[in-house]
């Protein structure tokens, strides 16, 4: 059975702006993690970078820049494994075309998919799905 | 988002007086570039002393004003990143595209 060290759930409104925040929040939490062994500093940096991509894609193409909407963030600690949840309300956006032109692109300067190759680089799966009345990326790293 | 700029005549000093550089203040950086090589700056560097996180928006800034210096024959080059933003530059294979100095000094006198 899996042991849950640590649940967070935290709503923000759909706005850049509290990018900051959930970054401050990630970096604490990977301070706190027990039975890790490896360099905390990166690992904090690395959360951050995920969810701050993550929350972009739901802030900008899923919720499609709606202030009024929210976008709500699941951080699930076990012994094992870091899950990453961010749930948007929205029209959704194929995650699937933007890897493969990312996987296809050998061009550095090439933008387009950047944002989901760091997530792809950095975690161990990153999946998006339809749930009811939204969708959820949802990111997973193993701890070895 | 605060950006401090001197120009000395030869070459504009762009420091980047945030921690983050994110999707949330990035544009604003992606325009001054834009502004500053519209108006003929052929030298800049960009400063990110003080830069502790980037994400893939704040990567992406600094890539279309490297883009914007390379077709007016203009130069970019970068200053004083901290580890973690570089491990970011070097995840996305960056590292190999801009011309990065350890000091600012050492950027300015690389032109």
């Amino acid at each position: 059975m899996k042991n849950t060290q640590i649940e967070l759930q935290i709503k923000v409104p759909n706005q850049t702006r509290y990018l900051s925040l959930i970054g401050r929040i990630s970096e604490e939490l990977a301070a706190q993690l027990q039975n890790y062994n490896e360099d905390r500093e990166a690992l904090a940096n690395h959360i951050n970078v995920v969810l701050t991509e993550a929350l972009v894609n739901a802030i900008r193409h899923a919720n499609a820049d709606n202030p009024d909407e929210e976008v709500e963030i699941r951080i699930t600690v076990t012994d094992e494994e870091l899950v990453l949840q961010v749930f948007d309300h929205g029209r959704g956006f194929d995650l699937n075309s933007i890897s493969q032109t990312a996987k296809d692109s050998q061009d550095e300067l090439e933008d387009h998919g950047r944002g989901l190759y760091i997530m792809r680089s950095l975690m161990d799966s990153v999946d998006y799905y339809p749930i009811k009345g939204g969708n959820v990326l949802e990111m997973h790293k193993q701890f070895r | 988002m605060n950006l401090k700029l001197e120009d000395n005549g030869q070459v504009v000093l762009l420091q980047v007086k945030e921690e983050r550089l994110d999707a949330h203040n990035s544009e604003q950086l992606k325009q001054e570039l834009g502004r500053l090589f519209e108006e003929g700056k052929t030298r800049v560097v960009v400063d990110l002393k003080e830069v502790r996180f980037i994400d893939s928006s704040g990567l992406g800034a600094l890539v279309s004003g490297f883009k914007n210096a390379s077709s007016r024959q203009a130069g970019l080059k970068l200053s004083s990143l901290q580890s973690q933003v570089k491990s970011m530059f070097e995840l996305t294979r960056l590292h190999r595209v801009f011309d990065i100095y350890t000091t600012v000094d050492e950027a300015l006198e690389a032109f």
